[in-house]
């Protein structure tokens, strides 16, 4: 029990000592975070008409938020692989920040969704035992399944990681190894069934595709490692945590390949949508081009097209890969790109028009954005919070006393 | 009812006339025009640890059924009659919408709205949709208008579509629902628990005949406009963040009457009846004319049917 309090005030005596840098970064997040909670004060009182989610279009930024995140979720475990296969040195450093930031991810990915339920209190409905989950059927559950039991897989790895880091004790390679080999086909199984949510509903042919899951996966790959890539710099230099620039290089270059991958797929989709020239085309040339006055997505459309191809450049020739600067401002047009065309790009056109031919211009209100700024808030504050705990124990500054 | 078929005419008057004239007198007097519905009561430990509905007792239905009547007493200051009625043996409904008589007055839609006790204003919410479409083009929904103006209906070229609650054999939104709150009954009706429900809206992004409609706010329901026939899975006052939708006027057909947009069609547009009966006026129309569902590419096999009987 001691050991326990102990740790605790250890834990939070590296929150409360930092730089100024570190108090102005935790500031800013905190009031990010009292934004989000006025706005969900705002609409838990007026209900969702403080969005402006109407039938026509039923889900909308919540959702995309959702789904972009759970593809940064997915992705950032799967760092794991090149880590083994290449042999870089701080295989378990690079282990656990991805899955730190798979957490903070996916706790955001659950306020997400929590803040678009019409009832929050019954969430318990969709449990077994208390409620009645429609499972296997309804994709809902499944994502829900996934989703937790890949949050409990990585809880369960970071606090084994970090429990015998602290306590001084070896990490068992028999335990680690077979836990983060089971957290690979997870995560990618999380992404796939957030597509699978989408693809299964032949109501709207703009999902209804079967190259959906593969591009949420492809996306996945661009979005999910461009953090870590910046993430790596910082603490190196920071925490000295020995991250090789091959380590880095290597994930850029993988992150290449991905970012072509996404690329030809899009252009498959937009050949088949282009060509074949259906009614079902007004989804795609909504988000492309708008229908009559109806243009609220087309400047982020190109916009998202045209980070993506700018950062895949910069990613595919060897001198701007290779310089970090030119290396980062890729990754920060990556992590762009793929947040407009996962987020409302994937969401909003599945709606506009709606199934009966109706067309609702959906623009986010202040209420959701304000409340979405809160959940990135929570989530880059509980990412601050892990981080700030873990690589002192990683590096070996906080550790359990050694008289017990 | 089980044994027949419908009655060809339906009564006109509300059946409690005086006690609603009574409720309204009432209302009236406490200056609520508008009364906000069960949200304001606050959080219940009995709401929250509640059954899905088909797992209720006979006795812990009649105790839910209780509760609805005494929050429509609180909430409207008005007797109301909540049943939880079962569909009958050997009934399953059909639906028949002669496209050539509809011109497009959307006395279906607001009369919709006043049986079933939908939210009138913010959020506005109509269970039938009617579609305004090109004679030129046919059933295309590239060229339909749904915001068209009633009050110069039937326009020259055009013709309508009306669209509702499909009553699928196959449901895509029963199946993509997570928490099993909305199901097909026997006789063919899906509904909704709206005491179930989590707002998820899985089921409108399922729905490829936009018929589920969401409370996006507590729904604004005037005290004297109430109807106080309702059925527990049917028209009974909605809470916020739920989906709703058309149950074929569920506390009218199971006691054999017709729904209501049936009763108003000024054209006789509109066909209702018992599929599994030879002698039903909806077996009728598919014997004599040439019937077609909405979107029979997604095999939703609705129990709606389209035919241009003229």
């Amino acid at each position: 029990m001691t050991g326990i309090l102990q740790f605790l005030k250890g834990c939070g005596r590296q929150i409360v000592t930092g730089n100024r840098a570190y108090f102005a970064w935790l500031a800013a997040l905190c009031v990010a975070v009292a934004i989000g909670v006025v706005g969900y004060a705002n609409q838990f009182q007026q209900g969702l008409i403080a969005t402006n989610i109407r039938d026509e279009v039923s889900w909308a930024f919540y959702i995309g938020n959702f789904t972009f995140l759970v593809g940064v979720a997915a992705a950032a475990v799967l760092l794991v692989i090149p880590a083994y296969v290449y042999g870089w040195g701080p295989i378990k450093e690079v282990v656990l920040l991805g899955e730190l930031l798979a957490i903070s991810a996916l706790a955001m990915c659950l306020l997400f969704i929590m803040v678009d339920m019409g009832r929050p209190d019954r969430l318990l409905h969709m449990t077994p035992i208390l409620g009645t989950p429609n499972w296997p059927r309804s994709l809902l559950t499944w994502d829900a399944l996934v989703l937790n039991v890949y949050l409990v897989l990585n809880l369960v790895v970071v606090v084994y990681i970090l429990f015998n880091a602290y306590t001084g004790k070896e990490t068992k390679k028999a335990i680690l190894v077979p836990l983060v080999l089971i957290s690979i086909p997870v995560s990618i199984s999380t992404h796939t069934v957030t597509a699978f949510l989408y693809n299964g509903m032949a109501a709207r042919p703009y999902w209804n595709a079967s190259i959906l899951a593969p591009r949420f996966i492809a996306s996945a790959f661009c979005s999910g490692p461009a953090v870590m890539v910046i993430l790596f710099q910082v603490l190196r230099k920071t925490a000295g945590i020995p991250i090789k620039d091959e380590a880095i290089r290597k994930v850029a270059e993988l992150m290449a390949y991905a970012m072509f991958f996404n690329l030809f797929l899009l252009g498959a989709e937009v050949f088949k949508e282009f060509y074949s020239a259906t009614e079902e085309l007004r989804h795609t040339q909504y988000l492309w081009f708008g229908l009559g006055h109806h243009t609220a997505l087309v400047p982020y459309a190109w916009l998202s097209l045209a980070v993506s191809v700018i950062a895949f450049f910069l990613f595919v020739i060897p001198k701007t890969r290779n310089d970090f600067r030119t290396l980062n401002l890729g990754c920060v047009l990556i992590w762009a790109g793929v947040y407009i065309e996962k987020g409302m790009g994937l969401v909003i056109p599945g709606f506009t028009p709606d199934t009966l031919g109706r067309i609702y211009e959906y623009r986010p209100t202040l209420t959701e954005w304000s409340i979405a700024l809160g959940i990135f808030g929570v989530g880059f504050l509980v990412f601050t919070v892990l981080v700030k705990i873990s690589v002192p124990i990683l590096v070996g500054t906080f550790k359990a006393p050694a008289a017990h | 009812m089980s044994t027949t078929k419908l009655p060809v005419l339906a009564e006109q008057g509300e059946p409690d006339t005086d006690e609603g004239r009574r409720a309204l007198l009432k209302a009236a007097a406490a200056g609520t025009a508008l009364a906000g519905l069960s949200g304001c009561a606050g959080f219940s430990m009995e709401d929250f640890l509640r059954k899905h509905f088909r797992e209720l007792s006979p006795e812990e239905l009649k105790r839910a059924l209780a509760k609805v009547e005494a929050k429509n007493r609180a909430a409207f200051g008005r007797e109301t009659h909540v049943t939880a009625e079962g569909p009958q043996e050997g009934v399953v409904f059909g639906y028949g919408l002669d496209i050539s008589r509809c011109v497009g007055c959307r006395r279906c839609v607001y009369a919709c709205v006043k049986e079933n006790n939908q939210s009138r204003q913010h959020p506005q919410i109509h269970w039938i949709t009617v579609l305004e479409m090109d004679k030129e083009h046919g059933v295309d929904l590239a060229h339909a208008d749904a915001f068209y103006d009633a009050a110069t209906v039937p326009r020259p070229g055009k013709f309508y579509f009306p669209v509702q609650c499909q009553q699928c054999r196959n449901p895509p939104c029963v199946k993509a629902c997570p928490t099993q709150a909305t199901w097909k009954e026997k006789d063919g009706i899906v509904v909704i628990d709206y005491d179930w429900c989590i707002g998820c809206r899985c089921c409108m992004s399922a729905c490829p005949y936009g018929a589920r409609h969401f409370n996006l706010a507590e729904p604004t329901l005037p005290a004297a406009e109430l109807n106080p026939d309702q059925h527990y899975l049917g028209n009974r006052p909605r809470p916020k963040g739920v989906v709703e939708k058309c149950t074929f006027c569920i506390q009218r057909s199971r006691k054999g009457r017709y729904t209501a947009c049936v009763e108003v069609c000024p054209v006789g547009a509109r066909k209702f009846g018992n599929l599994l009966d030879p002698e039903s006026e909806i077996r009728k129309v598919m014997e004599t004319k040439r019937v077609f569902v909405f979107k029979e590419d997604l095999a939703t096999q609705p129990q709606f049917y389209y035919f241009y009987a003229t």
